[in-house]
């Protein structure tokens, strides 16, 4: 067992930790910290796969910027309820989620992996290269995620704001 | 040999045309004026079939061809017409006769509000009548045959404000579709068993070329088949019940439809298909002795009855079963020609007995008429000829016709169905001349209102009853027996019938028949006239059992009510009040009583939890995979 | 460098607890995280197969990925303030009144 695959099975272990703690911490607030320590373990994975402006991205977008927008509304919701477990609920959930893992997993052994990884270049997965893609291939969806942007910006002022009474 | 003629259909459509006309503008150009007008178009084809029938050679046929009907495959029906010497005798009589009860019905509907009506639907009549008798196929004739049975209907309730006027056509449309049922059979099964050996047709020509390609048991079938339409369409056994409350109807109606044609087209029918039935001698034994038959029971019936038309309506059921046992015999040829001097003496007693019953304002009870012998004179001498003829008086049309029928029972050896005939005769004559005693003779039974507005017909009514009474006596020359002066008759028909009749035998065995049954026509006559002729009021008929049973008809159309009438309706009652509601509706409701119970119980699949939906999706793409997995 | 497999097969474990997050939890903001925890799986598994055919295609997906997921989060966040005033709660059980 090589450094790598000890570092792999760590991080992958650290990784499904965090999604249990995710999904069955009581407290919201630790819920949302446990996701931002998975969010940053995944972009750990994204770089180690020759991706680094994606995990780089996934940092800033996704651990920065999202995460901490979940934990301005807890904050400002303050919700005090704690949930009361459901046990029938809660098994019937976990036995249907594990068989989807189980259904899952085998179908992925069923493939033959396609071998050795493509040699990679120095610059698979730069800035330059998904900028290529990017504005090249895929500018139309570019785009259009754009316009999605700015659709949810101005449909989320209106979602959140508070009824006006009558001038 | 065949040649084409478009005149054909000229004959059959001028009265249409006619129709169609008097029907959108008869009211605008006035009763009158409606009315010659459908006599001209009568006038026009008796004119058009009589100059066919000169072109006509004896053993020859003309065509006309005038759309093409049905042409599906192998299988074609043509609209066509066909004039041979079978259907010229037939165009004579209905156009001829058609056309002399056309001009009387001038003088008898011309008080009536609803003339022009009534020459829309006579006109109409006439085409159908004739599209039925110059049909070259079996479904043309058809299509003939029930055109005449709704005309029927029409004109028998005509005055439909009465009621019972409406409920004697809708009884004649209703019997005569029961027969209609059984010829529809006739002719499909026909057809299958033509096709089932290649042939597919239903023109005259191919099935007599074909016709003994069938096997006995279908031809037996399907003559029995079409002989029970027969019997609806001419008022035989058993469904001749029609006829009697036929005469709700205008008289010329009765004189032309229940007399002369429409009550013929049974006859008619059976000579055109003469091949077939010939192959068929069950059938047509059948078809002899229920002649016979309802010769015997309708003539009992008529030795009682009161009503001056109805006596004439059973005479006709009686002089009919005298045509069917000359078919059924296979004297067709005897046959048609009863039928054609039946229409003469037959139509001159009803438009004689309409204007008996016009001049004496509506009275139809012989028991108060009489005397009226010095008041109606033209009525009365052509209504003598008439009655002369259809008793078979020598020398007379009925005498020639009937004899000739009787003779052919006789030689063909049929003693039982000859017995039966003469005794026919005989009642015959017993009962006409008791109609004549008591209508025109003796002293007058009429109240004296009625005896003041007595009055002879005008022209316009005895005029065609001078004609007809003419023919009564002549028409019948023309099949004269062979110790007379032979018969033009057979000969002309000999090319149809190529089966030959009967040989006449001895003369001498036929001068002794006729005269055995001359003999029983004037015991007839005589008992007539010991009762009714000579005094001068005759006594009021009682009498036992039987006379109560012929004057009450047997009471058959109680017995069909009980059988047939009562079951039927308590059947449809019982569709229409329980099938009807409970299970036709009882099923469309339920279904949509199970689509709501349903629905109630799916429903709860919505709980508006979005947790459960998810789950709800989860399970779908287990299910998914599942099957994705399975198929690896 | 790992077998395929086994980034795949991390990735449906993670899946699979994010569904079940959705499922379980009665607090709408935690139904949200397990969303985000399901999509970050997905992203993962493009990476991994961008990796390993050499295709940028992964990683540009994985970019529209997260600009939708964020979108989604904030859209998602300002529904439930909204619902929040409303109902004084976060439990999705009482948010029932689309019920037959």
């Amino acid at each position: 067992m090589d450094f790598s695959t000890l570092i792999f099975f760590l991080l992958a272990g650290l990784l499904v930790i965090a999604s249990l703690l995710v999904v069955f911490l009581r407290d919201v607030v630790h819920c949302a910290l446990a996701l931002v320590a998975a969010l940053l373990i995944i972009a750990i994975f994204f770089v180690s796969l020759h991706a680094p402006t994606v995990g780089i991205l996934q940092i800033m977008v996704y651990a920065g910027a999202v995460m901490v927008l979940f934990l301005f509304v807890i904050m400002f919701l303050n919700p005090a309820v704690l949930e009361r477990p459901r046990a029938l609920w809660w098994s019937a959930a976990s036995i249907l989620a594990l068989l989807l893992g189980g259904l899952l997993v085998p179908l992925f052994f069923n493939h033959e992996p396609p071998g050795d990884p493509v040699a990679s270049t120095e610059l698979f997965g730069s800035p330059e290269m998904l900028a290529k893609s990017l504005f090249g291939d895929f500018v139309l969806p570019f785009e259009i995620a754009s316009v999605l942007l700015l659709v949810a910006i101005v449909g989320a002022v209106v979602l959140a704001r508070r009824e006006r009474s009558a001038p | 040999m065949a040649a084409d003629y478009d005149l054909l259909r000229w004959i059959a459509l001028i009265p249409l045309a006619v129709a169609a006309f008097n029907l959108f503008w008869g009211r605008a150009l006035g009763r009158k004026a409606a009315g010659i007008i459908a006599c001209a178009a009568l006038g026009a084809s008796f004119a058009l079939a009589f100059y066919v029938f000169w072109q006509l050679p004896s053993n020859g046929m003309f065509r006309d061809l005038v759309y093409s009907w049905i042409d599906s495959g192998s299988f074609k029906v043509n609209l066509a017409f066909q004039v041979d010497a079978l259907t010229a005798v037939m165009l004579l009589i209905v156009t001829g006769i058609g056309f002399l009860i056309h001009i009387y019905s001038l003088g008898y509907m011309g008080h009536d509000e609803d003339s022009v009506r009534f020459f829309v639907y006579l006109n109409l009549f006439v085409f159908f009548m004739l599209t039925l008798v110059m049909a070259d196929n079996l479904l043309l004739l058809f299509v003939g045959w029930e055109g005449v049975g709704l005309c029927s209907y029409l004109l028998i309730g005509f005055w439909y404000r009465d009621p019972s006027n409406a409920i004697a056509g809708n009884k004649a449309f209703v019997v005569n579709r029961i027969g209609d049922w059984g010829f529809i059979l006739g002719i499909f099964l026909l057809v299958t068993e033509l096709a089932r050996q290649g042939v597919w047709t239903l023109d005259f020509a191919q099935l007599q070329k074909h016709a003994s390609m069938l096997s006995p048991q279908a031809i037996g079938l399907i003559t029995l088949l079409l002989f029970i339409g027969a019997t609806g369409k001419s008022a035989q056994i058993p469904l001749f019940v029609w006829l009697p409350d036929a005469m709700a109807g205008p008289t010329p109606v009765s004189a032309l439809i229940h007399a002369a044609t429409m009550v013929t087209a049974g006859v008619y029918m059976t000579a055109r298909l003469h091949f077939l039935f010939s192959l068929a001698p069950a059938t047509l034994s059948l078809i002899a002795w229920i002649g016979a038959a309802t010769a015997f029971f309708a003539a009992t019936i008529a030795l009682t009855q009161n009503d001056i038309k109805k006596v004439l309506a059973y005479s006709t059921v009686s002089q009919l079963g005298y045509m069917f046992l000359a078919a059924g015999l296979g004297a067709f040829g005897a046959a048609i020609f009863h039928v054609f001097t039946h229409a003469f003496f037959k139509a001159c007693l009803f438009l004689g007995s309409g204007s008996v019953i016009h001049a004496l304002d509506g009275e139809q009870d012989m028991r108060k008429m009489g005397g009226l012998k010095a008041r109606m004179p033209a009525t009365y001498w052509t209504y003598l000829i008439a009655t002369l003829a259809i008793a078979g008086a020598p020398l007379t049309a009925g005498f020639f016709s009937k004899d000739l029928i009787l003779w052919q029972a006789f030689s063909h050896g049929a003693l039982a169905l000859w017995a039966i005939g003469v005794i026919t005769a005989g009642m015959t004559a017993f009962y006409m001349f008791r109609q004549l005693f008591l209508v025109f003779h003796g002293e007058s039974r009429a109240d004296a209102h009625a005896q003041a507005r007595l009055h002879e017909s005008p022209a316009v009514m005895t005029l065609p009853l001078i004609v007809l009474a003419i023919g009564s006596i002549f028409a019948g020359w023309l099949g004269a027996p062979e110790y007379l002066w032979g018969s033009r008759w057979d000969a002309w028909l000999a090319a149809i019938f190529a089966v030959p009749e009967a040989p006449h035998g001895a003369a001498t065995t036929e001068i002794v028949v006729t005269l055995f049954t001359l003999g029983v026509v004037a015991i007839g006559f005589s008992l007539a006239y010991l009762k009714y002729g000579r005094a001068a009021a005759p006594a009021p008929e009682r009498g036992g059992l039987w006379y109560r049973l012929a004057l009450d008809k047997y009471y058959v159309d109680e017995i069909y009510d009980f059988i047939f009438v009562r079951p039927f309706t308590a059947l449809s009652r019982f569709f229409a009040e329980i099938i009807d509601p409970w299970v036709i509706d009882g099923a469309v409701n339920g279904v949509a009583a199970l689509t709501r119970g349903l629905s109630q119980v799916w429903r709860r699949l919505q709980t508006g939890n979005v947790q459960h939906y998810a789950m709800g999706l989860l399970v779908g793409t287990l299910a998914l995979l599942a099957y994705y997995f399975s198929q690896l | 460098m790992m077998p395929l497999n086994y980034y795949l097969i991390l990735s449906a474990v993670v899946f699979a607890i994010g569904v079940v997050g959705v499922l379980i939890r009665r607090n709408l903001i935690v139904v949200l995280m397990s969303i985000e925890l399901m999509l970050n799986a997905v992203n993962l598994t493009f990476i991994a197969f961008s990796r390993y055919l050499g295709s940028m295609v992964g990683q540009v997906a994985v970019f529209f990925v997260m600009a939708v997921a964020a979108a989604e989060a904030v859209v998602g966040l300002a529904i439930i303030i909204a619902v929040f005033r409303q109902r004084q709660s976060l439990d999705p059980q009482d948010m029932q009144i689309l019920k037959w």
